[in-house]
């Protein structure tokens, strides 16, 4: 028998497994080993959340209600799915190319990045899909009553069906915890969520599994065989075929339609798509799942029909059909995949939710409230993480608060099909999008507006009940008495069903609104790109537009970019770029290319139009240049601009150029240099060497000096002397660095004592520079020469305690290590090094300011580099950190070596 | 300037994997008549037991040919490079 405590158990335990499942994917992703969880599989099994609980119990009590109308709900998505070639690959292609993060952003970047239609999606969305996940609780609390209120299972006293309501909210809780654990772990800039998927694919595996042996075991164990069932089915109530024509097409048409609108589905379909190629496996192997999932449906509902009495729940066969034969392991099992249905459609869906609603309603207000002009320093990636923390959070409530506040009940039941005609509206501005580049924003916005409301009016609101939102009387004579605008009877066509009727008239009107909106509007320039990229999308691939040149400064966008992917990404990007260009560091040239790249970069980020706003606030909103317009309007001049022979060419010598340019200037300021090297170099000696000869002359000549005065004089000789030395010496060190005699002496050692070394060894000229270091980060084990390394150190410690001009000076010393490499940054709160300086500051004698007061030569960050070379690292400047900021490379060969 | 003309006669194999495409983007239409066909057969067009062999057996070919399809088709079209790089731009 199985008891009330087993159940929770088992459900525990299964819980507990999607856990750790989760959480291995995760690290396996993180540490770069993806191998199946890149399968294609792993693809079309995640697909399967578009068979929620809804389906999973609700197909056999639709098919126990109305035959075999049921299929119609799987029909529509294998017909897309078969037909993937012509729709789902461009879809997926623009979702890859253009970083889309959810439908909504899909809709948004297509028509302009506007974040009108952005926000509209959303709320559509949103409303479309709290009911859903009402819905999906209320199963899992259905479920669970089924053990609880059976009477083959022993029922403990104190759980009575009011408890239903805790159940639903654990559920919802626990939801919510697996969410945020996996769902928002990081700001990932492709939007894929490994755990989340593997997890899905598992519980996909789960619910096909539990209702395949459900349904052999009706089929062979309780009816006897194929032959017998069919003999049932013939002889049962629902034989005779009596099936809406209407219906059937429009059932179909709409599963079609909401299979690709629905966010959720959107976000595995094609946000979480990590290569095209598993389309192809995916366009048979999930019509074939869809196809097993609803094999045994019908056979199940005959027998649930036959054996159960008539006041059973038919939506509950699945579970009560084993547990009237006493299979207490396959009711458990089934209860499982139930579970899994419920659970994984809510996972995905509030993710997908979430992302809409920190990119298109958080990010929008947070961006314009003004904590964010674009250019100031401070991490976005909390604020939109935390916004998609708390709206998956708030998203559950709402799903709970609706289950509570709709009492659960039949009601609850049609809001499966009422769901996806609201989400469907989208789908005029979807395809209309990716085909037709004279849709327009305006087009989209009408066709959304208009399918929205008449869907709210004909279906969703009639769907509470006449007690609920509307009248019985405005139900029956339309409201003020136009019959004509009767609810579930708009302009007068009576004796449709509901649905039918609903999803006819919205989606007639959305249609031609769409239509007729995007004949009579002019789009703008922005729109037109984002058009013409979208629909020829196998032609050109993505055009790199959209910015114009030499508006931005790249250390500006560098700042921003650090916010929202993180420093060490943004920094890499950055870097990779600059290399692309010929340049070193990690400033490139803001050409076009790279802005366009950079705001796709960052669009998979916070979606299209905050990426683009954002974008806009750096580079004064100049979107479009006027050839880029006409490349537009002149097909033949696009075509000329891809003649790829051409393009390469040209891309080749703008960087030998760039290179050539480069080179040039620093050899002209490198000659500069060498003139300044002799006049410096005799002035450095000329002006020690005149106080030694003046203040040695006093001493000869001067017989009547006393004491005292000889002293002080001997010592500014013996000073000076000393100054001398000591540039001779780094003169000397240079000479021997550049020259590669220096021999190293290597050996392992901490980086934190190297780090203490050079902090105690300038302690006694340190001043009022505090440092601030992460002891724990520092904990590397290098192999090179410490005392080199000590002298780098101490440099920059030095420059900083020289240089930084800050009222409080703060020197931050930071290390972190990447593959391959240890980088320790040594960032101060001064005001930085001047962008025309950065490329000088490592050569001899450089020294910014005239100020003698420092005291240097001018030649340590130039031997600093030279060490460095020898360590086999590298020194380099690191722009837009707030302050002077040099980052010191060490090769991790060698940080492994010891 | 006009733009390049597309040549009027392709290779064998080219018009093959053209035709085949054409082919990919028929099925759903296929399928969707397929599907719509029990509807017109009237009152005593079968029971809800035939009609449903029907329909899974129509389903069950339509993932045939698609499964059969695609192989082809994903042999054929040159990917973009999975993962990491943008697309060939």
């Amino acid at each position: 028998m199985l008891s009330f405590n087993v159940l929770v158990a088992v459900c525990l335990a299964y819980v507990a497994f999607l856990f750790i499942v989760a959480f291995v994917a995760e690290k396996r992703a993180e540490g770069g080993r993806l191998g199946w969880l890149r399968s294609p599989w792993v693809y079309t099994l995640s697909l399967s959340i578009y068979c929620t609980a809804w389906t999973f119990y609700g197909a056999v009590g639709y098919a126990a209600r109305s035959g075999l109308e049921f299929v119609t709900i799987y029909l529509g998505p294998t017909l897309v799915m078969v037909g993937w070639w012509a729709l789902l690959r461009k879809l997926v292609r623009i979702g890859r190319t253009q970083r889309i993060t959810s439908i909504a952003d899909l809709i948004s970047s297509r028509y302009g990045k506007s974040n009108l239609l952005g926000v509209m999606v959303t709320l559509l969305a949103v409303v479309g899909t709290t009911p859903y996940i009402a819905l999906q609780l209320q199963s899992v609390t259905l479920s669970f009553a089924v053990f609880a209120q059976d009477s083959h299972v022993v029922t403990p006293e104190s759980w009575a069906v009011t408890d239903l309501n805790a159940t639903a909210l654990w559920v919802a809780a626990g939801l919510a915890l697996f969410t945020i654990v996996f769902g928002t772990r990081n700001l990932d800039v492709n939007e894929r969520h490994h755990g989340v998927v593997t997890a899905i694919a598992l519980e996909a595996i789960v619910k096909l599994v539990a209702l395949l042996l459900v349904g052999a075991f009706v089929v062979w164990g309780v009816a006897g065989g194929a032959r017998e069932i069919f003999a049932m089915t013939e002889a049962s109530p629902i034989a005779a075929w009596d099936i809406d024509g209407g219906r059937w097409v429009s059932l179909t048409f709409l599963s079609a339609a909401a299979f690709l609108c629905l966010p959720r589905m959107f976000q595995v379909l094609v946000v979480e798509n990590a290569d095209e190629r598993h389309l192809a496996t995916a366009s048979w192997a999930f019509p074939l799942y869809l196809f097993l999932m609803s094999l045994f449906v019908v056979p199940i509902a005959v027998v649930g029909l036959a054996v159960l009495p008539a006041d059973a729940n038919p939506d509950l066969f699945v579970l009560t059909v084993p547990l009237e034969f006493d299979r207490a392991g396959l009711a458990m099992l089934s209860f499982l995949g139930g579970f899994s249905s419920a659970t994984s459609m809510v996972i995905v869906a509030t993710i997908a939710l979430s992302t809409m609603v920190s990119n298109h309603i958080v990010m929008p207000i947070w961006l314009s409230a003004g904590q964010g002009g674009a250019t100031v320093s401070g991490d976005v990636r909390n604020v939109v993480l935390r916004a998609r923390r708390i709206s998956i959070a708030g998203l559950l409530l709402l799903g709970y608060l609706y289950f509570r506040l709709s009492g659960g009940g039949a009601a609850l039941a049609a809001i499966g099909l009422i769901s996806f005609v609201g989400l469907a509206q989208v789908l005029p501005a979807l395809v209309g999008g990716i085909f037709w580049r004279g849709a327009t924003r305006l087009g989209a916005a009408a066709g959304l507006g208009i399918g929205f409301a008449v869907w709210t009016y004909a279906l969703l609101l009639p769907s509470f009940g006449e007690s609920g939102a509307m009248s019985a009387a405005m139900l029956a004579e339309g409201p003020w008495g136009l019959g004509w605008l009767r609810p579930q009877a708009l302009f007068g066509i009576d004796g449709m069903d509901p649905v039918t009727h609903a999803l006819f008239w919205s989606m007639a009107l959305n249609t031609l609104a769409f239509l007729a909106g995007s004949l009579a509007s002019f789009p703008g320039p922005v729109e037109r790109l984002q058009g013409a990229d979208f629909v020829n999308i196998f032609r050109f691939g993505a055009g790199t537009r959209g910015w114009s040149a030499h508006m931005a400064e790249a250390e500006d966008l560098l700042i921003m970019a650090q916010r929202i992917l993180g420093p060490a990404e943004a920094q890499a990007l950055f870097q990779a770029q600059a290399a692309e260009q010929g340049k070193e560091g990690y400033l490139p040239d803001t050409t076009p290319e790279f802005l366009e790249k950079l705001e796709r970069e960052l669009s998979g980020s916070v979606g299209a139009a905050t990426a683009h706003a954002m974008m806009g606030q750096i580079t004064g909103g100049a979107a479009v240049s006027v050839e880029e317009l006409m490349r537009v309007a002149d097909e033949t001049a696009q075509i000329m601009e891809y003649s790829s022979q051409l393009e390469a060419k040209s891309a080749e010598l703008g960087r030998t150029a760039r290179q050539l340019r480069e080179a040039n200037e620093k050899l002209t300021q490198l000659s500069i240099q060498k003139d300044a090297f002799l006049s410096q170099i005799s002035h450095e000696l000329r002006t020690p060497m005149t106080s030694i000869r003046s203040f040695s002359e006093i001493l000869r000549d001067g017989e009547e000096i006393d004491a005292g005065a000889r002293t002080r004089y001997a010592a500014i000789i013996h000073d000076e002397a000393l100054r001398l030395t000591r540039l001779l010496d780094d003169l000397l060190d240079l000479s021997v660095l550049e020259n590669g005699q220096v021999t190293l002496n290597e050996r392992p050692a901490s980086l934190h004592e190297v780090i203490d070394r050079a902090v105690s060894a300038t302690q006694s000229r340190l001043g009022r520079l505090r440092i601030e270091r992460q002891a724990a980060d520092e904990r590397v084990v290098l192999f090179t020469d410490t005392d080199r390394l000590a002298q780098v150190f101490i440099n920059l410690i030095a420059n900083a305690e020289k240089y930084c001009d800050a009222p409080r000076p703060v020197l931050r010393i930071t290390v972190r290590q990447e593959p391959g490499a240890v980088s320790v940054d040594f960032v101060d709160n001064g005001s930085g090094i001047p962008r025309e300086s950065q490329g000088v500051i490592f050569e001899k004698f450089s020294r910014l300011s005239d100020t003698r007061a420092a005291g240097g030569a001018g030649l340590g960050l130039a031997i600093c580099r030279e060490v460095m070379a020898r360590l086999g690292g590298r020194i380099a400047y690191l722009p837009g950190q707030g302050g002077a900021a040099f980052r010191v490379t060490l090769p991790r060969a060698r940080a492994e070596a010891a | 300037m006009r733009p390049p003309r597309e040549p009027v006669f392709l290779e064998r194999q080219t018009y093959r994997r053209r035709r085949l495409m054409d082919a990919a983007r028929l099925l759903p239409l296929l399928g969707a008549v397929l599907f719509a066909f029990p509807l017109v057969w009237g009152e005593d067009g079968g029971s809800t037991a035939v009609r449903g062999l029907y329909v899974f057996g129509v389903w069950f070919f339509l993932i045939l040919s698609a499964g059969l399809m695609a192989r082809r088709l994903a042999d054929s079209d040159a990917p973009p490079p999975p993962e990491g790089g943008d697309a060939p731009e």
